[in-house]
């Protein structure tokens, strides 16, 4: 199955153009830490879109591209285990996981 | 691999025991902890002294690691300050409260530290994002230490996700360079020369990314929280250590990699300059907090090291190192004395500091002096470092941003003064009693207190500097 003869390189890039600003714009505007978190898995998917079509369509004869997306996903899932941590331990403090009851510290 | 390889990664590798050190000592009976606390100290001070050994110049792994002189130089000035830290933080992990606790501290600390070596060693944007991950995920757990207090657990959280944020828009923009020349090997983008709009972009991202980790002025949201939350040694290796890190990647993938497109960075980093100047000094002004006046202060300080990027040449970088290790001397010392303050009393507001210099007389004085420091007033050595960073954009013909640059060194001086009044002429009834500092706090404070006095004038150390660059 050839892809690149059926989808162009633009719409790849048009698509993880589009996930990252979802995921960046789901940050700031969600209120709940958990869902900011998914946020930032998306984030992260998006690059892991452009390093797979970057290598896949320009690059076909080296694998460097395919390597960090790998690595961005272990890495993705060790920086979810840690927030998830922290995200309890905010709980365990505050009772709720909610961003406008995060306010302690301010100004 | 062999011992000639082990030696030329020795920053790394005897890191590497350190940890392994405080992982099983960790395991052992409570009774071993306050002498944790001790053989971590001295084994961190062979380890620093170890960094000055001189060593070839290589690129291993396939170009993945490279070390030179000038980097060995980097990662010499981080592994001074974070011994100053440890030395600092000695008496707040022996405190009570802690207990038990000490190895997980220094395990985590000392692997923040690796991350940051490797970053500067990075030969390859894969490692580059490798240190930088390992440099900021146990940074979070850092902040977060003090469990107990809601106000750390606050503290990491946003600190988190703020970093994940940051290095999402960082690998965004690698994602870009890899499109734009199909490796990431730094030497080989560096040779290609390309130029196009979205490589523009690109370093955008990128600069932006590391921008979150150096406090510029729009990703700056999460400086001062975190570090009025995390606990103080914390917040020191936040505005000295992890400062400097970023400081020095940004500096080296900057002159480096994209040594042949300075046009692209330069206007991105002269916005960043002015904005990250005004606002910090801005919101430093109203701040009653010492911690969190010391946040927006770092912040300014982040601004003027961008002063040193406008000189494309040696010099820009030379001043930027400069600048940075006077800083960190100065910010330390500061951070030495509050953390003694903090230990003997948990007073870090302003108004506590009245009338301080009555009952510590010396611990004023060397507050006093690193302010000065910190201020850029003459005989001490912040005003060498902010003078050359401001020849440096001068020389680069950035006239207008330099006097931007010298107003906003006014302003400054004006809340340092603030801090020097509360503890010289302020009168308060109950001012914080006569405190005695440990042999290990003294010696911290030495160390800063030499280096603030005397690198103004010792001109060989610029000089050498210089010859690495």
């Amino acid at each position: 199955m050839n892809l690149s003869s059926e989808i162009p390189l633009q719409y790849m890039l048009v698509l993880s153009t589009l996930v990252f600003f979802i995921g960046l714009v789901s940050i700031i505007i969600r209120r709940n830490l958990i869902t900011m978190l998914m946020g930032i898995e998306l984030m992260l998917n998006a690059v892991n879109i452009n390093f797979v079509a970057f290598n896949h369509y320009l690059f076909p004869n080296r694998l460097e591209g395919h390597f960090f997306t790998m690595i961005i996903i272990a890495i993705a899932a060790a920086e979810a285990a840690v927030a998830i941590a922290l995200i309890i331990n905010i709980y365990r403090k505050v009772g709720t996981v909610s961003v406008d009851d995060i306010e302690e510290l301010k100004y | 691999m062999t011992w000639n390889t082990l030696f030329i990664m020795r920053h790394e590798v005897l890191l590497t025991l350190l940890i392994m050190y405080e992982l099983l000592a960790d395991l052992s009976d409570e009774t071993n902890r306050t002498r944790m606390v001790n053989v971590t100290i001295a084994g961190f001070f062979l380890y620093m002294l170890a960094g000055f050994v001189p060593s070839e110049n290589a690129a291993l792994f396939g170009g993945m690691y490279v070390n030179d002189e000038l980097r060995v130089l980097l990662k010499n000035i981080l592994s001074v300050s974070t011994f100053i830290v440890l030395l600092q933080s000695s008496g707040w992990a022996k405190s009570p409260i802690h207990q038990g606790r000490a190895g997980a501290f220094y395990l985590t600390l000392l692997s923040t530290l690796m991350g940051m070596f490797f970053m500067i060693s990075a030969g390859d944007f894969l490692m580059l994002y490798l240190g930088l991950e390992l440099a900021t995920l146990p940074l979070a757990l850092l902040a977060s230490f003090d469990k107990e207090f809601r106000r750390s657990a606050e503290a990491g959280a946003k600190l988190l996700m703020s970093s994940a944020v940051s290095s999402a828009v960082l690998l965004f923009g690698l994602s870009l360079m890899y499109g734009i020349y199909g490796t990431l090997q730094m030497e080989d983008i560096a040779q290609m020369n390309l130029n196009s709009d979205i490589h523009t972009i690109a370093i955008i991202f990128f600069i932006s990314g590391l921008g979150f980790k150096l406090s510029l002025v729009p990703f700056h949201l999460w400086t001062a929280d975190v570090y009025e939350g995390s606990p103080l040694p914390v917040t020191t290796y936040f505005s000295v250590v992890s400062k400097g890190a970023a400081l020095f990647t940004l500096m080296l993938v900057l002159y480096r990699v994209f040594r042949y497109q300075p046009e692209e960075w330069r206007m991105p980093l002269y916005t960043l300059s002015v904005l990250t100047m005004v606002v910090g000094n801005l919101f430093a002004l109203r701040q009653k907090n010492m911690k969190r006046f010391l946040a927006f202060s770092s912040i300014t300080q982040a601004g003027f090291m961008l002063l040193g990027f406008m000189n494309f040449g040696r010099i820009g970088m030379t001043t930027i190192v400069y600048f940075m290790l006077i800083y960190g001397l100065s910010n330390l010392a500061v951070f030495g004395v509050l953390s003694i303050i903090v230990r003997a009393t948990g007073k870090e507001s302003m108004d506590d500091l009245n009338g301080f210099y009555s009952t510590n007389p010396r611990l004023g004085l060397v507050m006093l002096l690193s302010l000065f420091s910190l201020a850029g007033i003459p005989p001490v050595a912040g005003f060498f470092g902010k003078f050359f960073l401001f020849t440096a954009a001068a020389s680069a013909g950035m006239y207008i941003l330099v006097f931007i640059a010298v107003l906003n060194a006014t302003i400054s001086l004006y809340y340092y003064l603030l801090v020097v009044k509360a503890m010289f002429i302020n009168k308060n009834e109950t001012p914080i009693p006569s405190i005695q500092s440990t042999f290990y706090e003294k010696l911290a404070i030495g160390i800063c207190l030499t280096g603030i006095l005397a690198i103004g004038f010792v001109s060989q150390l610029y000089e050498y500097i210089q010859g690495l660059m």
